[in-house]
């Protein structure tokens, strides 16, 4: 294994009882990467990174984290990595200070390490006016820094995130990502879980599961060339109206046209290349229906996804069929 | 070693961290058996003392009176009223206002004056079998005395005279012997809720889970839990202690250092009980509900309310394998019978097993188990 690899995961497989919730799942994240690992609820995120701290045993498979075996080397690879859970694991009682200095006595840093390292994360995270206050008392956004912080401690070389940002305000989000964005820079490889497309976009590599199943696998600009995506002799247009609902009912009728769905004020469609983008605009006039304008537009993640989820769907009814 | 509890210091650490910001927990915990304790101590008298009793005295002359103070003179029963007929006699003790009902018939003195055997109906509510057992016993032997003193009317010695004396607890206090008992069921109260509650509240969080991924061991985790509040308990039995010896007045014939020290391993013991259910329970109610499944035996199958060696065969195989006998045997030991090192080693031993057994397991499940929840 080369040793730019982060995680490999091969064929991973875990069953409890006669639900398969990850089915033959396999990436490889290289170091420095910031991964994103997308997928709806319930679909096996959680569990894979379970497998991969060493939370979980596999039922199949194999994965080597750091270049270490998880199934037989998991107090090792505990020690290389950072964790961070949706719920920022902290103790609501005990204030700043005393939630970093836990950790890091858990990870056995000696008293000089650990105080060089406390210094290290407050400076980088903000932490400095908050350092007395109880836990419970920061927002949603401190006590995610602080979560952070506190898996960083030990200098892990990768740290895992499960959804960072769900639930804090947007001013936090945006900060989260720019400091991701710095560390990564350092060297450090992130493997993130998250809803939200736009910080899919700012992935360097983005992964999908679907049901257990991995449908998609790539960095985001090779997803949006998929043929699947972006089939042979389509184009992908956005059409600006002031009358969404009612354009999006008389475009789903016109032949050439696969797929349309709104994004605010306008249409995403995915069109025929043979169509002419001048003809559809007086198709739609002649009923009445004002356009500002039509563009040919390059994918969203969102409809990478959404594609794929399709596609997916229609294998599986075909093969149960 | 070393590695084998690797994170105990930082856990430990973080535990007294957790009580010092909470006083009020740790002042409840406390203080709350004290007032069980004082509920208990002095409201229960398992001594059977002045049944209320009903009297129909149809002969009325002097021998019969003279029966009838021999009977209140016993402390056992309290003569609520008298009545004319069989009738009144009966509804009392159905009614519930009498539990004995004493019928004297009218011809009882005429019988004893011509030396013929007089009989005296005694009524007994049967439903509660320890007064019961009380009024028949104590009618019999003032029956038993009275013939005895008419034949032997020389008032010549008895042929046999038993001389009971009651070793211990010679008055038949009752805190003394339900106090020593009721240690037991305080300390196991007390030690279990903490425990599992310290747990069972980190897997509501969320942070027990993160501690799975850290180079924490399961023995290192739980040695941190328990020993804080290992402290806790003993601190507790201190104070039981104090109150039961200069509150309740109950003499300590032993020694109580040897008491303190045979009381770690049952501390051990209700603290890996404690553990053990939270590693059953995802919630606090699930943690309450369980911690009373293993409290009820504690209270009935370890001789502290049923004596254990009239159990039925299996409760009395049961009452082996709860930590509480052992540690009643232990208290009831010192405290009353002044007993030492030498005739309890193996309650000691016996908890520190069992303490022993349930840590282990409890620690396997926390290997396997809570993480996939």
């Amino acid at each position: 294994m080369s040793v730019a690899v982060a995680i490999s995961a091969e064929h991973l497989v875990r069953r409890f009882g006669n639900f398969t919730a990850v089915n033959d799942v396999s990436f490889r994240v290289q170091k420095g990467e910031i991964f994103g690992f997308l997928g709806p609820n319930g679909s096996g995120k959680t569990t894979v990174i379970k497998m991969l701290t060493g939370l979980l045993p596999l039922s199949g498979g194999e994965a080597n984290v750091e270049g270490l075996d998880v199934r037989t080397d998991s107090e090792s690879v505990r020690e290389r990595i950072g964790y961070m859970s949706q719920n920022f694991s902290l103790y609501y009682d005990l204030t700043v200070t005393e939630n970093l200095q836990f950790y890091g006595r858990i990870y056995g840093l000696e008293p000089a390490r650990l105080k060089r390292r406390m210094d290290e994360i407050v400076q980088l995270n903000g932490l400095e006016p908050y350092l007395n206050r109880l836990a419970a008392q920061l927002s949603g956004g401190w006590k995610q820094r602080l979560a952070l912080g506190c898996a960083m401690l030990h200098e892990p070389k990768l740290l895992f995130l499960d959804e960072p940002t769900a639930g804090i305000d947007p001013v936090a989000r945006r900060q989260l990502w720019d400091l991701l964005f710095e560390l990564s820079g350092h060297g450090i490889t992130f493997f993130v879980t998250t809803h939200y497309m736009d910080e899919a976009e700012r992935c360097s590599h983005v992964a999908y599961i679907y049901y257990g199943k991995l449908i998609a696998d790539g960095t985001p600009n090779s997803l949006r060339e998929l043929p699947d995506v972006q089939p042979h002799g389509t184009l992908r247009v956005e059409i600006t109206t002031p009358e969404v609902t009612r354009a999006l009912r008389f475009a789903r009728h016109l032949p050439g046209i696969r797929s349309a769905t709104i994004f605010g004020q306008s249409i995403h469609a995915l069109i025929e290349d043979r169509f002419n983008l001048d003809d559809l605009r007086q198709q739609l006039l002649k009923n009445g229906i004002a356009v500002s304008e039509i563009r040919p537009l390059a994918p969203s993640l969102e409809d990478v996804f959404v594609e794929l989820t399709y596609k997916h769907q229609a294998l599986l009814e075909a093969a149960r069929a | 070693m070393r590695n084998f509890f690797r994170g105990f210091g930082a856990v430990f650490y973080k535990e007294v961290l957790h009580v010092r910001r909470d006083p009020a927990t740790l002042f409840f915990s406390l203080v709350i058996p004290l007032l069980q304790m004082v509920v208990l101590g002095f409201g229960i008298d398992t001594n059977i003392r002045q049944i209320n009793t009903i009297v129909f005295n149809a002969d009325g002359r002097r021998e019969s009176r003279e029966l009838l103070d021999r009977l209140k003179n016993s402390d056992t029963f309290h003569i609520i009223r008298y009545v004319e007929n069989d009738g009144d006699l009966n509804d009392a003790i159905i009614a519930g206002k009498a539990r004995v009902g004493i019928k004297i018939p009218v011809d009882y003195s005429d019988r004893l004056l011509h030396n013929m055997s007089a009989q005296v109906l005694v009524l007994i509510d049967g439903s509660d079998s320890s007064v019961a057992g009380q009024a028949i016993n104590v009618t019999t032997a003032i029956g038993l005395d009275e013939s005895l003193r008419r034949v032997l009317q020389d008032r010549a010695s008895f042929a046999v005279d038993m001389r009971p004396k009651m070793l211990f607890n010679p008055d038949s206090r009752s805190p003394n012997f339900f106090l020593p008992g009721l240690t037991a069921i305080l300390l196991l109260n007390v030690t279990t809720f903490l425990t599992a509650f310290s747990i069972v509240r980190e897997k509501e969080r969320g942070t027990l889970e993160q501690l799975f991924v850290t180079p924490v061991r399961p023995m290192g985790l739980l040695f941190g839990k328990l020993l804080p509040y290992l402290a806790i308990g003993f601190s507790e039995l201190c104070l039981i202690l104090t109150f039961m010896r200069f509150v309740f007045q109950v003499p300590i014939h032993g020694n109580v250092l040897i008491l303190a020290f045979l009381s770690l391993p049952y501390l051990f013991v209700s603290l890996s009980i404690g553990i053990l259910v939270s590693s059953k329970a995802n919630s606090q109610s699930e943690a309450i509900q369980l911690a009373f499944l293993t409290f009820l035996p504690s209270i009935f199958f370890s001789g502290y309310i049923f004596p254990r060696e009239t159990m039925p065969v299996i409760f009395y195989v049961i009452s082996y394998f709860i930590p509480a006998s052992y540690y009643i045997n232990i208290t009831r030991g010192i405290i009353l019978r002044g007993a030492g090192l030498s005739h309890l080693w193996l309650d000691g031993l016996a908890l520190y097993a069992m303490g022993s057994i349930l840590l282990l397991i409890a620690a396997r499940r926390f290997q396997n188990k809570v993480i996939m929840a």
